[in-house]
């Protein structure tokens, strides 16, 4: 067999597959990235670029808690466009329960590190006065931030062509061995010592075997009103949502934007493949929005657009190699938190490639936790 | 939040020529016809009614002929959604009205070019057509110095408009080349009434200076426009002047019908001999299938109208003329097709979006659109790139993909429109 032309061929350009290229060409790895559409235009240019620690399991914890330290450490290489702001994240508590909720929560992210405050009612009217008055409380997150996607995805590509990393955009990979080789639309051959497959939602269509399901999204962009609101605001009921697997589910969940815009979330469907907005979808998305912040509804809308999450049964990433000893890697399924997490599987997939003792633990990320599964049927 | 439901046979979107020959067309034929158009009042872009003056003696006949055939009109509402194949969604000052259709015919018209320059964002700087709507609801230019430039015959138009309401009118620059102009005027004997109509406005252009191969080439001013820089073969000279009225032709309205899953070519929306867009239900006529003129706008309302009625043989018969209103739409566009030079007036430094000031060096690096969007927010402010859009498609070849709602901003409660709480509502009333 001839030497392969690059030590690692990465199929798609969005924000997980722009970071690993990043992390391997600092490694001196030769990197080629091939992106059949455009750098960061899948699910990294549909997504609310939230930058959120999430306590969904511990794996997934420590994974965005990493992650979330990462793009602190790359702030001040941020560039402008990147939009980085350290706005913070309060969940907010809209019964008694939701307040109890709030208080589980902030021990569980104080325990491990991470610095909260709990907001009972009137700090919570103090900080977000726009929010309906009769809630309860809520938890701040000062770490959280949020970031312009497809302008990170933009920048990680950059850093990666500085190490002489080399782009092809415009060319579908149409086949992804197991061996290492992967086959382009145009017919060319390109062979590589490993390949890893970061086609978000459309990583199923290279590998059929993993379990990535489609889940759609709507989210709705105002015009500008800066100082509207100062945190990213999420519902403490949103992991249930994040969580109803069977039907389609809605949360409050609003962003500011360094531009004074709000970005409007979220909502989550299964099965709809159809990329074109759903009204009844989005008017129960925005009703819940309204639920919690009457305000919004006198604001202007200037555009409403879908993306697909790339969903996982567990709601945790595919992150190493598709089999024991395979050439073919895994970077995919990150689900709603892939803008958060794509540093950390950076790092994971690089220390796994170079044969290192990965910065956190992998074992819940790897691919063949499904693998022996399916091989049990 | 108040909504109103609306059901019809023919659903007109625009109130312009087109739209309202389609209407009284497909009225006659015995449909029941509703026209939507965001003005308070139909007639379009040429015919608005406002001070009432400029209603010409065909306008007035197709208002009273609309009017007799029952035809419903709703101004002052936008279309900006679809909530379903049939049905459209359209924002009031009361509230949010769904229509309901069997038939769809778009009327949505054409809007101005605008090409960026140094200076073009200054005040006081402004389209020719939006200056022309401005006076038309009351601003006063009286005494006002005004120099229109851009390309095409709505040049004319409008400086012959500002002129009656008692502007300067310095100048009119067209970038066009005297003998493309030329030839046009000479062609028009084939058209008599686009000729008697070009005679009437000469009586308001006497004296004014019709200045073919000549276009703006930088916009001066401190707080607003003071001067503007113009360029004729190899001579430039400043013009002090209190307003500039720019505009580089006209460019279809496809937005709607590009949402609603219709073909377009070359940013026209594609229709076949019946004015039948790729989608069977939807039909379009005017100037949202290319720029062409009033005539031909009429005459392809007429058509939609009766095959949108299911009178196929009425419609036939308006083929011939409407292949001649299209020979005149051809050599309009043929004669004042934008020369190259026009690319090279924006420098690096010019901002081509204004929502999101960005700069056309910001945009050299990307391969489209989409890309340059992306990566520079171009065109992604309140105007969805429906002013860049043109520019950047002259400047660079590209063209605005990826049309998503709302498609004009509308207040987040009517965003949030529930299609299932007014199917309850109906019920029950
Ligand atoms: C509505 C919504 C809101 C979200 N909000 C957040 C949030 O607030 N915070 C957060 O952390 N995450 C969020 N997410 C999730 C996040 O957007 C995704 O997890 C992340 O963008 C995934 O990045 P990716 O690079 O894996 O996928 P993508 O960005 O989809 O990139 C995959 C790329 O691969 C290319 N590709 C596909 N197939 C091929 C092929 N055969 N050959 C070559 N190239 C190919 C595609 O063109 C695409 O560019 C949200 C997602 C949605 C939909
Ligand atoms: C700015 C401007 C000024 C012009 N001035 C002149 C002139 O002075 N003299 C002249 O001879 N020709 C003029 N024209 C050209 C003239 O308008 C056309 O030749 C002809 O009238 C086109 O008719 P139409 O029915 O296709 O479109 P239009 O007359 O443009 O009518 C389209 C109508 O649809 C409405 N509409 C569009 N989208 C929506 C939506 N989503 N929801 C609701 N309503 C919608 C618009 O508001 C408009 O009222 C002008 C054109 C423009 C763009």
């Amino acid at each position: 067999m001839s030497v392969p032309t690059y030590d690692v061929v990465i199929v798609g350009a969005g924000i997980v597959g722009a970071a690993c290229a990043a992390e391997c060409a600092a490694e001196g790895l030769r990197v080629l990235v091939v992106e059949a559409e455009m750098v960061g235009g899948g699910a990294t240019a549909a997504g609310m670029g939230h930058i959120v620690v999430m306590d969904d399991s511990e794996a997934q914890f420590e994974l965005t808690l990493y992650s979330q330290r990462l793009w602190e450490e790359l702030a001040e290489e941020l560039p402008p466009s990147v939009e980085y702001d350290r706005c913070g994240t309060i969940w907010v508590a809209a019964t008694e329960d939701e307040m109890r909720q709030a208080e589980r929560k902030g021990k569980f992210y104080a325990e491990r590190g991470v610095a909260v405050e709990l907001l009972d009612a009137r700090e919570l009217r103090e900080a977000e006065p726009r929010l309906r008055r009769d809630l309860w409380g809520g938890l701040r997150v000062p770490g959280d931030g949020v970031i312009y996607p497809p302008a990170a995805a933009h920048f990680l590509l950059s850093k990666a062509r500085a190490h002489r990393t080399e782009l092809i955009v415009g060319r579908a990979v149409i086949e992804a061995t197991l061996g290492g080789e992967v086959r382009l639309q145009d017919g060319s051959n390109i062979s590589s010592g490993i390949v890893i497959n970061c086609a978000g939602s459309s990583s199923p269509k290279l590998t059929p075997q993993i379990k990535v399901q489609k889940r759609k999204g709507h989210l709705v962009i105002t015009d500008r009103y800066a100082g509207f609101v100062r945190h990213q605001l999420v519902e403490l009921g949103y992991l249930e949502s994040a969580h109803a697997a069977s039907s389609d589910s809605v949360a409050f969940n609003v962003q500011p934007r360094r531009t004074g815009q709000l970005l409007i979330g979220s909502s989550r469907q299964y099965g709809a493949e159809d990329a074109r907005v759903d009204q009844g979808v989005l008017a129960r998305m925005l009703n819940r929005a309204f639920a919690f912040m009457p305000g919004l509804a006198d604001l202007s809308a200037i555009r409403v657009w879908t993306g697909f999450r790339a969903a996982t049964p567990d709601n945790l990433p595919l992150i190493g190699p598709y089999a024991e000893g395979a050439r073919l890697y895994l970077a995919t399924g990150h689900e709603g938190l892939g803008i958060t997490t794509s540093l950390g599987t950076a790092k994971l997939i690089v220390a796994q490639i170079m044969g290192r003792t990965p910065p956190i633990s992998s074992e819940p990320f790897l691919p063949i936790r499904f693998m022996q599964e399916s091989a049990h049927v | 939040m108040y909504e109103t439901a609306h059901a019809c046979d023919v659903l007109v979107i625009g109130g312009g020529p087109a739209g309202l020959a389609a209407a009284s067309h497909a009225a006659r034929c015995g449909r029941r016809v509703i026209i939507v158009d965001d003005n308070p009042r139909w007639g379009g872009q040429i015919w608005r009614r406002g001070s009432g003056e400029d209603e010409s003696p065909q306008a007035t006949s197709l208002f009273d002929e609309v009017r007799r055939a029952g035809v419903k009109f709703i101004g002052g509402a936008h279309v900006f959604n679809q909530l379903q194949d049939g049905s459209l969604l359209a924002e009031a000052a009361d509230g949010v009205h769904r229509f309901s259709y069997e038939k769809l015919i778009l009327a949505t018209g054409a809007r101005e070019r605008f090409l960026p320059f140094p200076g073009w964002t200054l005040p006081n700087v402004m389209g020719a057509g939006g200056l022309q709507a401005l006076v038309k609801s009351g601003l006063s230019i009286r005494r006002r110095r005004v120099v229109v430039a851009g390309s095409g015959p709505l040049l004319l138009a409008v400086a012959a408009h500002l002129r009656k309401r008692g502007a300067e009118v310095l100048l009119i620059a067209e970038q066009a080349p005297r003998a493309r102009v030329l030839r046009f005027g000479l062609r028009l004997i084939e058209w008599p009434e686009k000729l008697l109509h070009l005679m009437r406005l000469q009586r308001y252009l006497f004296n004014v200076p019709y200045l073919t191969g000549c276009w703006p080439v930088m916009a001066h001013g401190r707080r607003k426009l003071e001067r503007v820089t113009l360029k004729r073969g190899a001579r430039l000279w400043e013009v002090a002047c209190d307003y500039l009225a720019c505009g580089f032709h006209l460019v279809p309205n496809a937005e709607l019908a590009q949402l609603l899953g219709c073909e377009t070519v070359d940013g026209a929306v594609w229709v076949d001999e019946l004015q039948r867009t790729s989608r069977p239900e939807i039909y379009c006529a005017g100037e949202a299938t290319g720029v062409g003129g009033v005539e031909l706008a009429l005459i392809e309302g007429q058509i939609a109208g009766c095959a949108a009625a299911g009178r196929e043989d009425e419609a036939r018969r308006l083929f011939a003329a409407r292949q001649r209103a299209r020979r005149f739409a051809s050599a309009l566009n043929a004669a004042f097709d934008l020369r190259e030079e026009l690319r090279e007036l924006a420098t690096e430094e010019t901002i081509v979006c204004r929502c999101e000031d960005v700069r056309l060096g910001q945009l050299r690096e990307f391969d489209s659109w989409r890309a340059a969007k992306l990566q520079t927010r171009c065109g992604m402010g309140p105007c969805q790139g429906r002013v860049c859009g043109a520019a950047l498609e002259f400047l660079f070849g590209w063209r605005v993909t990826s049309i998503r709602p709302p498609l004009f901003p509308v207040q987040l409660r009517n965003l949030a429109y529930d299609p299932s709480s007014e199917a309850e509502r109906v019920e029950r009333g």
